[in-house]
C-alpha cells in the first residue's frame, strides 16, 4: 500500500530534478530545509529521525541534494522526507513536507479490532512493518 | 526526430542555425561587458589580472555558444587561485569574478562565501567534516573564497584536522564542478609551498592568477579614487606630501598596498577633523570640509619614524 503523507504523495514519485526545484522554491521563500527519515510510517508518527540539523542560510538546492544523496546511501531502505520550515512568525513552522524516498515494498497497515465492554469495538491501525524491530523493517 | 536522448533536449528546443551566432549580441545578452568595464574602472592597475579575467570570460562565452550549437562541451574547470601580497585586491576581484560567472551562467546564484581556516576546520575529532560540509552547502551555486588557504595545511602537525577539510574540499571540487567554484587566495610564496605539499589542489585548479604589487603612481591613483568616493580631495601640497608618504611607507614593514592606503586616508580624515575642530570660532565652507591639507598628511608617524631612523639607518622596523 502506497504511503500518502505530505505534499505530492498522490503523484508519481518526484524525480531528482523535480525535488531540486521544490527545494529551490523553499530556499527562495527563505525557509530552512530539513531531511528526516523513519521506518515507522504510522500517520501519527510525526517526529521522524533528523538527518543532521536543519539547513539554514543556503542559497542553492545542490547543497541539500548532496545531503539527500548521502542520506539515501545510508537509509535508502526507509522513508525519507524533506521539510521546509518558515520562521517568519517567530517560530519554526512546517510549510511543506514531501516524501523523497520509499522502501521498495510498502506493506501497508493492519486494522486491529478490540472488543470492549458491551458490544463496543475499538479500531486501531498498525503498520505491518512495525511487527519487526527498528532497523529490520524494510530489509 | 532522430535523437531521443534527454541530454540534448535543450539544443533541440532552442535550435541555433549553424554558423549564425552574433557574437556581439551574445556578449551583450550575457551582460559581461558591463562587469568587465566595472572591473577596469574601479580597480587601478592590475593589468595582468584584468587580462586574465578577460581571457577567461572570452573562453566562457565561447564555451556557452558552443554548447548551444550542440558541440560537445565538457563543463570547464573554473577553480582559481589568487596569489599576491596583502591589499592587492584579491577579494574585490573574487566578487567581480563571481558576478561574471553568474552572468555567463556558470554558477547559478553568484554569491560569494568568504571563509578562512577557522570556518572550515574543527577543534576536535569529528568536528571538521560537518563544519566543512556546512560551508560547502552554503557556497553551493556560488563561489567559495578561501582566504589564506595555506593555513589549511599544517606540515608541522600531522594529526592536524586541516587535512580532513582539504580532502572533503578536493572531493567536492572534483565531483560537483557545476555546483561550486572554489577560489583559493593567499600570499605567493606560501601558496607555492601549499600547492607543493598538496598536488591534488594544483591539478584541480585551472587558473592561477598572480596579483602584482601596486606601483607608487597606482597607489596615488587609488588614494585619489578613495578620497573622491568619500568627497574629499588633496590640496596641492597635501598630494605632494602624500607622494612622499607612500615612498616612505613602502620601505616600512607590514605594508599592505591598497589596504595601507585606505587606513592612511582614514587617519588623515581623523586629523583633518581634529584640525577643523581645534578652532571653534571660524565658519567652515564646503571647500574646507573637502580639503585634506599637507599638515594632515605630514602629521603621520611614518614621517616621524623616518626622521628618527635616518641618522642611524639600521632600525627600520621601529614604528610605534
Amino acid at each position: 500500500m502506497r504511503l500518502t503523507q505530505g505534499c505530492f504523495s498522490f503523484l508519481p514519485d518526484l524525480t531528482d530534478e523535480q525535488i531540486t526545484k521544490q527545494i529551490q522554491y523553499c530556499l527562495q521563500q527563505g525557509w530552512a530545509v530539513n531531511i528526516e527519515f523513519t521506518d515507522d510510517p504510522h500517520p501519527r508518527n510525526t517526529y521522524w529521525e533528523m538527518w543532521g540539523l536543519p539547513m539554514f542560510d543556503l542559497r542553492d538546492a545542490a547543497g541539500i541534494m548532496m545531503e539527500l544523496t548521502e542520506c539515501r546511501r545510508v537509509y535508502g531502505d526507509r522513508y525519507i522526507r524533506i521539510t521546509g520550515f518558515d520562521s517568519s512568525h517567530g517560530w519554526e513552522s512546517v510549510k511543506i513536507s514531501f516524501i523523497v524516498n520509499r522502501p521498495k515494498e510498502e506493506a501497508g497497515f493492519r486494522l486491529n479490532r478490540q472488543e470492549a465492554s458491551g458490544r463496543n469495538i475499538r479500531y486501531t491501525t498498525q503498520a505491518y512493518a512495525t511487527d519487526r524491530p527498528e532497523g529490520y523493517r524494510y530489509i | 526526430m532522430l535523437q531521443h536522448s534527454p541530454v540534448t533536449h535543450e539544443a533541440e528546443a532552442d535550435p541555433l542555425p549553424q554558423g549564425a551566432v552574433d557574437l556581439r549580441q551574445e556578449s551583450e545578452a550575457a551582460g559581461i561587458a558591463g562587469v568587465l568595464d566595472h572591473l577596469d574602472r574601479d580597480l587601478v592597475g592590475l593589468t595582468p589580472v584584468k587580462t586574465r579575467i578577460k581571457e577567461i570570460s572570452s573562453l566562457l562565452l565561447i564555451e556557452r555558444i558552443r554548447s548551444r550549437m550542440g558541440l560537445v562541451a565538457v563543463p570547464p574547470t573554473l577553480h582559481m587561485s589568487f596569489t599576491g601580497n596583502p591589499g592587492t585586491g584579491k577579494t574585490t576581484v573574487a566578487l567581480r569574478v563571481a558576478e561574471m560567472l553568474h552572468k555567463l551562467g556558470f554558477v547559478r546564484r553568484g554569491h560569494v562565501v568568504s571563509v578562512t581556516r577557522d570556518e572550515l576546520v574543527g577543534q576536535y575529532i569529528g568536528h571538521t567534516a560537518p563544519k566543512t560540509k556546512e560551508i560547502l552547502k552554503k557556497a553551493m551555486g556560488g563561489v567559495l573564497f578561501i582566504d589564506e588557504a595555506y593555513y589549511l595545511h599544517r606540515p608541522d602537525n600531522e594529526r592536524d584536522y586541516g587535512q580532513e577539510a582539504i580532502e572533503i574540499l578536493l572531493q567536492v571540487m572534483e565531483t560537483q564542478r557545476e555546483d561550486l567554484v572554489v577560489i583559493l587566495a593567499g600570499y605567493g610564496d606560501r601558496m607555492d609551498k601549499f600547492f607543493a605539499s598538496n598536488p591534488g589542489f594544483r591539478s584541480r585548479i585551472a587558473h592561477h592568477i598572480d596579483f602584482p604589487d601596486y606601483s607608487e603612481q597606482e597607489l596615488i591613483a587609488i588614494a585619489e579614487l578613495i578620497l573622491q568616493q568619500q568627497n574629499y580631495r588633496f590640496s596641492a601640497d597635501a598630494r605632494e606630501a602624500f607622494v612622499r608618504y607612500i615612498a616612505l611607507r613602502k620601505t616600512q614593514p607590514l605594508f599592505s598596498n591598497a589596504r595601507s592606503i585606505r587606513n592612511a586616508i582614514d587617519r588623515m580624515r581623523l586629523r583633518q577633523a581634529n584640525r577643523l575642530v581645534a578652532n571653534l570660532d571660524r565658519s567652515l565652507t564646503v571647500a574646507d570640509l573637502e580639503r585634506i591639507e599637507a599638515a594632515d598628511v605630514l602629521a603621520s608617524r611614518v614621517f616621524a619614524a623616518a626622521a628618527t631612523t635616518r641618522p642611524d639607518s639600521h632600525a627600520t622596523g621601529a614604528r610605534v
